[in-house]
């Protein structure tokens, strides 16, 4: 999320009020990395996506494009709708907020994220599929193209973080790291793309990598065998420290995916929001002769955002495999 | 806090794409890839042990072969040594015998040169008696042919012998 689309984005807002408008980096990056209900190209030009809202009377279905511009009131079926924030709110025929009817509307939208999510779905469909069907027709041949290339990933998830980290059982949660560990890597890359059909925050969107730890947790908790319950439930300690240790394990359980949900998440804000204030130097100054600098600035900063994309996809990853290995594992070392 | 609030229909979309996702993925990519690895290095594994062996049969025939080119030169050299020997003897009996015949052959000989000298001496012998007979006969005859000369040897011979 770099360069042009920040830019034309900056323009955009300050052409209303054509004089002193004061910048305020703080709304542009946060305006950026959210979720939005239409997909920019360039400049004005967007997608609309469909509005998709499950009210107390029933879907209410629109497109995005009739609450543009921002503030336009649109009359859907059951209510009527206005865009603020990038969030679509319930109001009355005066444009007021209804704070009641909003807590019943439940907004289930194709947003940008979801939309870009589909898209790269659909990228890692054609890009595996197409390698799973090279390794049918190249029976006992070495790996050519795109499979010589991912191959060695597959092969570092199998050897460096499943066998070690789960040991004996684990082919069974192999297809669910390789489409985490690709799920993510895959998006994180598009997220560093400034240009169409990249430049979106999916995986460093809190309900994404919340969907994603909520699969970990619950992969986790299934798999659980006896060691790991009686090692929650019977720790070896004195029977007056257990209650201690409940709480302790029990919030360990939840801890955990939580902790892999934030990092991802940090992480990849974390790199977005760098790279945009660094744009917004540029509106901050209102000079030209700082871009200079923040174009150098950001180049770096995007170097190192591809480390970060590799390396956050290998740690959600390898994080996944260390959990469930350690609910998996038959002969739990004691060490306490 | 927005910015850390999950959205409740992202969170559907995204688990329900996930799902997805994970399945056909698991499905029609994933397991394929995965099998065809694994087969690939099983089949990688068996051709070096295959290797291996066949590097170890070679060696066991290098081995053999070697033994048996150690075998056969030692042979040879015995067969040679043999041959040596056998002809060594063959010569030596040769001579030996060549030498045994030479000198009987030399016997015989002079043994033959011997008898022939001998009947060669006999021979001259009877021939010088015979001559001499002969000239005495012839020296008688003319001696006797003169009476004069018969009174004069009878002389002669009665001077010789002398009556004591």
């Amino acid at each position: 999320m770099v360069g042009t689309i920040p830019l034309q984005s900056f323009s955009q807002e300050n052409k209303p009020a054509a004089t002193e408008t004061k910048f305020e980096p703080k709304d542009v990056i946060l305006e950026h990395i959210a979720d939005k209900h239409e997909w920019h190209l360039w400049g004005k030009a967007y997608i609309p996506l469909p509005v998709i809202l499950y009210t107390d009377k029933g879907f209410d279905t629109f497109s995005s494009a009739k609450l543009q511009p921002a503030g336009t009131n649109y009359k859907g079926q059951y209510y009527t709708y206005q865009l603020q924030n990038n969030k679509i709110k319930v109001v009355d025929d005066a444009g007021k907020i209804d704070v009641a009817a909003n807590k019943k509307v439940w907004d289930l939208s194709i947003t940008s994220n979801v939309a870009s999510m589909w898209v790269s779905m659909i990228a890692l469909l054609v890009i595996f599929l197409s390698m799973a069907s090279a390794y049918k027709k190249r029976v006992g041949k070495a790996p050519k193209g795109l499979q010589s290339f991912l191959e060695p990933l597959v092969l570092f998830i199998r050897d460096d973080v499943a066998l070690p980290n789960i040991g004996a059982k684990y082919a069974r949660f192999m297809p669910l790291l390789l489409t985490i560990f690709f799920f993510i890597l895959f998006n994180n890359f598009m997220g560093i793309i400034p240009v169409f059909p990249g430049a979106y925050n999916l995986t460093g969107n809190i309900a994404v990598t919340f969907m994603l730890a909520i699969i970990i947790l619950l992969v986790v908790n299934f798999n659980g065998n006896k060691n790991y319950w009686k090692h929650l439930v019977l720790p070896d300690v004195p029977f007056w420290i257990l209650p201690i240790m409940w709480v302790v394990e029990i919030s360990g359980i939840f801890s955990k995916p939580l902790a892999l949900m934030i990092r991802l998440f940090a992480n990849m804000t974390a790199g977005h929001i760098v790279v945009l204030s660094l744009i917004s130097l540029i509106f901050i100054f209102n000079t030209l002769w700082v871009s200079p600098v923040s174009v150098v600035f950001v180049v770096f900063i995007d170097a190192i955002e591809v480390l970060v994309a590799l390396l956050q996809a290998y740690i959600f990853t390898i994080l996944s495999a260390l959990f469930i290995g350690m609910a998996v594992e038959e002969h739990h070392p004691e060490v306490i | 806090m927005e910015l850390i609030t999950p959205e409740p229909g992202l969170v559907i979309w995204a688990t329900i794409s996930f799902l997805i996702l994970l399945y056909i993925l698991g499905k029609y990519a994933w397991k394929p890839i995965l099998a065809a690895v694994a087969e690939r290095e099983q089949s990688i594994q068996t051709a070096l042990s295959q290797a291996e062996a066949v590097r170890e049969e070679m060696a066991r025939l290098t081995n053999e072969n070697e033994a048996l080119l150690k075998q056969a030169r030692a042979e040879r050299d015995a067969i040679l040594h043999e041959a040596t020997k056998v002809k060594n003897q063959i010569i030596s009996d040769a001579k030996e015998a060549a030498q045994t015949q030479g000198a009987r052959m030399l016997e015989n000989a002079r043994a033959e040169i011997n008898n022939q000298k001998l009947i060669a001496i006999a021979d001259m012998k009877n021939q010088i008696a015979t001559l001499s007979l002969e000239i005495a006969e012839k020296v008688l005859r003319k001696q006797f042919e003169d009476q004069k000369k018969q009174d004069e040897l009878v002389k002669e011979l009665l001077k010789g012998v002398k009556l004591s």
